[in-house]
């Protein structure tokens, strides 16, 4: 091995000496060794049937969630709450069933996060009340004395924009999401209609997305609505567009106790 | 600066910046009511500006000196003046959100001073405004000297160095407005990166055009370091950027990739981004100003092949170590861990042949501040490379991860390597820019260094205290078998650490500042002015460029 490493060790040089008096030459060099990590490791992701589990039940975000989302994009708020539960006993413990890769294929772009002055997120949908929500966003430490978070008392005054919700939806149709063209269309109207629980829109939003859609005025202004209500929503969402972490938690305790027997 | 263009030259830049004019016109009309309206003034502003400068100088006489026999330094002299004033605007504001994660009512009552809205300000004038202008300007400096050339075009480098502050001008306004992709270090969105291609094709084009004329047989390492930040950088954007724009007249798009994809795509080119913007332009900067400076020549010539190729090969597979026990594939996962660790070896071949180069040269190193910078420099850059191999190794990294240990492992390497090489090499340049003598102050110098280096330490130090405190928090367990800490006992515990971290930051900005004050009297000052200038020669005239070994 040795010897025959010695026996390149001529040659190599040689030709990094001529290759040093190419400028396109080196251009291409670094172009191909630069390249070879990046298909090994991202391109089978791809391809791989296993890399993302299959859930059925997986639901897309409404409208007014995918609102909210944006909303939680533009204030930056991924930049301080992941929502990656690691498989670490800790993070189940503190936060549930760890994440698994199809809770966030509808996500363009993912908001996993990468740092947590805050705590994770993505099981949060359920944890609290909407009125703890509205509380919280409007004054955190007025709810939580010792937090650091900031503010967000000016999303209740602010009349939530959905004239580009139908353009919105069909981007992320153009990207990969099952959104229907019924979706699409109504999708100013299904954003209003999620707040308006016991009326025609409010029935038309549980039969396109789904029985199990939380149809309700989030923020408590029923006059309006506003971003609180989406960012509400979308907070309230997180973890249960679909049940198959908690099954597959479930099915991995069985198979444990199982064992022990 | 029109004067030095001739007339033709006057009326195609006239041209580009009224094709430009008129582009910022159709996004202010298109986009009005959206961010993009904006941004389409900010275009039409900076670009009418630009006509009206041109055009003060627009009947100037032609000049008729040979400007082949002189190398062409005014876009560096805007170059490290940008780079300064970015330094000062991204530090300004990463301190002013790290007081505020210590009291956060240290703030503005307005959506745009949030925490969430102000960190990427923070992060893109560092990495973009201040790191992006200083690679810029000293790729400029580096190429010419090495290739005793001068810069290929009279409009091509201005178009590079305005366009691309355009470009940050437009990431940093939008994320104040909530423009955002989210991804991290690739926040603009679509039609800002979009700019961010045309002005890094411009920028490829000027670096092999000018290495076309040079005058040296053999390309010198540090411009191998520069190109592959120019390659690899385009790529990593393009790919990473790929979005569909919910409307062509708004600002908001969506990432053509979710999920998994998307936060390895993600992470690919954000470690890429520490890989071939922050590591491989700086790298270049130290292989040039580091040996110049000392009047050594590079310790091995061998050495400097390898730690080259290695870390261009190396380095693109790691991006996968910042998702550790997600639901990233675990195969993934161990490969961004193997090729982590494997990376030590180039970072550390890279990091000694700069501690190396400096045998004999260690007196300079104690009497010469500028010399300090890089070798202060080239021990850091060994000592976060080693830490982030060692961070990459999984079970570190159930420790260490989401904790403000990353934090300061960033800026072991942000505040250490890049911004010490580069104020480094800004010290080694500005003079000779300008001809200058020496700088205005070495005094200055020596306060800024020894504010940096304090800065620095001091914010390491917090945050190892405050990522290992909080990592072992979270995961401790009392006697009955339940978690002992809730989240928020562990919030409370980071606020000593928070406001140290936010006065060691406060020092390396005084530093900058300093810097700047300094850099901007060495131009104005003009009794050191001399006129002994380098000129592009044959390799047969006069010295090497860079020093060489017997």
């Amino acid at each position: 091995m040795i010897r025959w490493l010695q026996k390149l060790y001529y040659p190599i040089q040689a030709g990094h000496y001529r290759l040093e008096r190419h400028s396109m030459g080196l251009a291409l060099g670094i172009i191909f060794a630069a390249s070879i990590g990046g298909f090994v490791e991202i391109a089978p992701l791809f391809t791989i049937d296993e890399t993302v589990e299959s859930a059925p039940d997986m639901r897309v975000y409404t409208p007014l969630e995918q609102a909210g989302r944006d909303i939680y994009v533009r204030e930056g708020c991924y930049l301080c709450h992941s929502q990656m539960i690691r498989t670490l006993a800790d993070e189940v413990d503190r936060y549930g069933p760890y994440s698994l890769a199809v809770e966030s294929q509808y996500d363009h772009p993912m908001l996993w996060g990468s740092k947590r002055t805050g705590p994770d997120l993505a099981r949060l949908g359920g944890k609290y009340s909407d009125d703890w929500h509205v509380a919280h966003l409007i004054d955190p430490r007025a709810v939580v004395p010792k937090s650091v978070m900031p503010h967000y008392a000016f999303l209740a005054d602010t009349p939530l924009e959905t004239a580009s919700l139908p353009a919105r939806l069909a981007a992320l149709r153009a990207v990969g999401v099952p959104y229907s063209d019924e979706m699409i269309e109504n999708a100013a109207r299904d954003a209003l209609g999620q707040v308006r629980p016991d009326s025609d829109r409010g029935d038309e939003v549980l039969e396109r997305y789904g029985d199990d859609t939380q149809i309700r005025n989030f923020d408590g202004d029923t006059q309006r609505l506003t971003e609180m209500d989406a960012l509400v929503a979308y907070l309230q969402i997180l973890g249960k567009l679909t049940d198959v972490a908690q099954v597959t938690e479930s099915a991995a305790i069985e198979a444990d106790m199982e064992a022990v027997q | 600066m029109a004067a030095k263009l001739t007339f033709a030259e006057r009326q195609v830049a006239l041209l580009i910046l009224v094709v430009i004019a008129l582009v910022g016109l159709a996004m202010a009309a298109l986009g009005a009511g959206d961010a993009m309206g904006v941004h389409g003034f900010i275009v039409l502003i900076a670009s009418l500006g630009l006509i009206f400068v041109l055009g003060a100088s627009l009947d100037a006489p032609a000049p008729t000196e040979d400007r082949s026999r002189e190398y062409y330094d005014d876009p560096i002299k805007v170059g490290i003046v940008l780079a300064m004033v970015w330094a000062v605007i991204g530090m300004g504001v990463g301190d002013w959100v790290a007081w505020m994660l210590a009291y956060p009512d240290l703030r503005f009552d307005a959506a745009w001073s949030s925490f969430g809205r102000m960190r990427p300000v923070h992060t893109t004038g560092i990495i973009f405004g201040f790191g992006g202008n200083a690679l810029i300007a000293t790729s400029m400096h580096v190429m010419q000297r090495t290739s005793r050339a001068r810069l290929a075009g009279q409009i091509a480098p201005w178009f590079v160095l305005l366009g691309y502050n355009l470009f940050v001008v437009l990431a940093v306004t939008g994320y104040v407005m909530g423009v955002t992709q989210s991804k991290e270090y690739a926040e603009a969105e679509w039609y800002a990166d979009i700019w961010l291609v045309i002005v890094w094709v411009a920028y490829f084009a000027l670096y092999i055009r000018t290495l076309a004329r040079r005058n040296e047989p053999h390309i010198y390492v540090a411009n191998w370091y520069y190109l592959a930040f120019i390659l690899v950088v385009a790529v990593l954007h393009i790919v990473n950027n790929l979005a569909v724009p919910a409307s062509f007249t708004a600002a908001k798009s969506y990432s053509l990739f979710s999920g998994v994809q998307d936060a390895m795509t993600q992470w690919w080119y954000g470690h890429n981004a520490v890989a071939f913007f922050l590591t491989a332009g700086f790298l270049g900067m130290l292989y040039y100003y580091l040996p110049k400076r000392a009047q050594r020549p590079i310790y091995s010539y061998r050495l400097s092949i390898l730690s080259f190729w290695g870390i261009v090969f190396f380095y693109i597979w790691v991006g996968s170590h910042h998702l550790h026990y997600t639901a990233l594939p675990h195969w993934v996962q161990t490969l961004g861990m193997t090729f982590s660790v494997m990376l030590l070896v180039p970072s550390w071949a890279s990091a000694g042949n700069a501690l190396m180069t400096l045998n004999g040269a260690w007196h300079k190193v104690r009497d010469d501040a500028t010399l300090r910078f890089m070798f202060v420099a080239a021990v850091f850059y060994g000592l976060s490379t080693f830490e982030g191999s060692f961070m990459a190794i999984r079970p570190v990294n159930s420790l260490s991860h989401y904790t403000d240990w990353t934090v300061g492992h960033v800026h072991a390497g942000a505040m250490g390597w890049v911004a010490l090489i580069t104020f480094g090499a800004i010290y080694a340049a500005t003079p000779i820019i300008w001809r200058r003598e020496t700088m205005y102050s070495w005094k200055l110098v020596e306060w800024h260094f020894w504010l940096a280096l304090a800065g620095t330490v001091i914010y390491i130090f917090a945050m190892w205290n405050s990522g290992i405190v909080q990592g072992l928090m979270w995961r401790t367990y009392n006697e009955a078998g339940t978690l002992q800490y809730s989240f928020m006992d562990t919030v409370e515990a980071m606020h000593p650490y928070y406001i140290a971290r936010a006065i060691g930051g406060l020092l390396f900005l005084i530093g900058a500042i300093i810097g700047f004050y300094n850099i901007w009297m060495t131009a104005r000052d003009v009794r050191g002015e001399v006129h002994t200038l380098d000129h592009p020669t044959g390799s047969e005239a006069g010295e090497p460029a860079v020093p060489v070994a017997e």
